[in-house]
């Protein structure tokens, strides 16, 4: 069981209040999809689930075990950054392969378990570049590749198509339901609304740190509150 | 349509060619006077002597090899290259982790650290060398090479530390929020993802204080007797040497220093993705 539950969640930066009091549950294989302008703190508590910011007060559970007092390295979650985060040093197979190399897993079990997650995200003949020779499509399949390596208990993803085009954009929709399809939670960040709730199982919409509306992808973008807040009427 | 477009390739065309232009005035500029340096410490002191000058060297070793059996040059040149390698160390050791500090971590004081860091170059050395030589002396390291490495080190840590800053603050936060979300440590992420990435900038850093070291020569002339360097050695001895000496003196100071910058140049060319030739 890999359900995600998050209680209380507050964080502030200073006098500016992110976070106020977020409840969320995603349930096992579930896709979700948070939503909201930007600067609503959708990214912090992301990063708040990762271990990457602490949280004031709250507690997040994974699985049913409390991970907020864990290392990140610790929590045994994987995430696809904003803008990918492909170390540049590394080639396409070692960026994939980096959770298994820190693992120190044998290096046949690497090649083949690379080898499988290269032809599921479409990278088999890529494998020796490196992020430089990639264009931005392909270099989010690196970042979907190594976050699939680990087999983690949940997959986030952090403004997956943030600064692509929208030819682009409709394929790494279709990776990402594709992945969705393979049974693992999902928790992504999304800016674009419209498509973000087609494709997920169920969207939140924060507002200015607070959870504002919950339901189905379909239900939200049948909601007239939120057609006019966040999709344009 | 057609014709803007061939304008802008002309300008471009232009462009390109002055900065051909401008790129081999520059090379000419630093190349020029090593090239006359070579020249004239392989040729005898009849031909430094001589004008018109010669292009060609006459490949003749006397000069360089009467300076390199002079009694002192090879221990001061070896102590020259020893104190230069600790001044690297000890500037890259302790500069880089300052770098990145400042360009990881929010603290009180931030910006008057950057601005005092500097400021050890504020003072000039010759006001400092009578105390410094007095505190030396009280310390027992006078005349030894790691003190004069300490020394070399104050000047070259300024230029580490904001050179590795800049260094560090060009690897993205994420590369290593990145790293940490796939199992490593801080010091796991900092060896595996932001040292190889900024390893072409440190050697540039390390290069920078191993050159400022080999050139320092008040610092080594006062604190140094017995265990001069190579400059505080030439200084003292081709004051009043004939010109063909000095020549092979300059050319014994500029090999060294151009043969290290040679065999650790591929971490300066570094691109990722492309050969390092």
């Amino acid at each position: 069981m890999a359900n995600i539950a998050i209680q209380n969640v507050t964080k502030s930066f200073g006098s500016y209040d992110a976070l106020k009091g977020i409840g969320l549950a995603v349930a096992d294989q579930e896709f979700l999809v948070l939503l909201g302008a930007s600067g609503c703190g959708k990214s912090t508590l992301l990063r708040i689930i990762a271990g990457l910011e602490t949280a004031d007060i709250g507690e997040v559970h994974v699985g049913g075990e409390r991970i907020d007092q864990l290392q990140a390295k610790d929590r045994r979650l994987a995430m696809v950054f904003q803008n990918y985060a492909v170390f540049p040093h590394l080639t396409v197979f070692e960026n994939i392969a980096f959770g298994l190399r820190m693992q120190k897993r044998p290096q046949e079990i690497v090649s083949a378990k690379v080898n499988q997650v290269a032809r599921m995200v479409h990278l088999e003949a890529l494998l020796d570049r490196y992020s430089g020779q990639l264009s931005g499509g392909q270099r989010q399949q690196v970042a979907v590749g190594r976050a699939l390596m680990t087999q983690p208990k949940v997959l986030m993803l952090d403004e997956p198509t943030a600064g692509v085009s929208p030819i682009v954009m409709d394929e790494l929709f279709d990776r990402i339901i594709e992945v969705a399809r393979t049974g693992i939670s999902i928790l992504m960040v999304e800016q674009n609304a419209r498509q973000a709730l087609e494709i997920a199982d169920r969207g939140y919409v924060l507002v200015q740190g607070a959870n504002r509306f919950t339901d189905t992808g379909a239900a939200l973008l049948a909601d007239p509150d939120v057609r006019k807040s966040f999709l344009g009427g | 349509m057609s014709t803007p477009l061939i304008t802008i390739d002309v300008a471009q065309r232009r462009l390109r060619r002055l900065l051909l232009v401008g790129a081999a005035i520059a090379t000419v500029w630093v190349l020029l006077p090593i090239y006359f340096l070579v020249v004239n410490a392989w040729s005898s002191q009849e031909a430094v002597n001589a004008f018109p000058k010669a292009f060609v060297p006459e490949m003749n070793h006397e000069s360089l090899s009467f300076l390199l059996g002079f009694d002192g040059v090879l221990t001061s040149l070896v102590n020259s290259l020893i104190v230069a390698a600790i001044t690297m160390v000890f500037s890259i050791g302790l500069g880089a982790p300052a770098g990145y500090a400042l360009a990881r971590y929010e603290f009180r004081g931030k910006g008057t650290f950057r601005l005092l860091i500097l400021l050890t170059r504020a003072f000039p050395l010759p006001l400092l060398a009578l105390p410094l030589t007095v505190l030396y002396i009280r310390l027992g390291v006078d005349d030894t090479l790691v003190g004069l490495a300490l020394v070399h080190t104050m000047l070259a840590l300024p230029f580490a530390v904001l050179i590795t800053f800049s260094l560090f603050s060009g690897v993205p936060t994420e590369l290593e929020e990145a790293a940490w979300v796939f199992g490593c440590t801080k010091v796991q992420a900092f060896r595996r993802v932001v040292l190889p990435i900024a390893l072409p900038g440190l050697a540039a850093s390390a290069i920078f204080a191993f050159v400022i070291s080999w050139n320092e020569v008040f610092a080594s002339s006062v604190l140094m007797i017995q265990n001069r360097t190579l400059t505080a050695f030439l200084l003292q001895n081709l004051d009043v040497s004939p010109m063909h000496m000095k020549f092979a003196g300059g050319a014994l100071l500029v090999l060294p220093a151009a043969t290290f910058m040679f065999l650790i140049r591929k971490h300066l060319f570094a691109m990722w993705g492309i050969s390092n030739r």
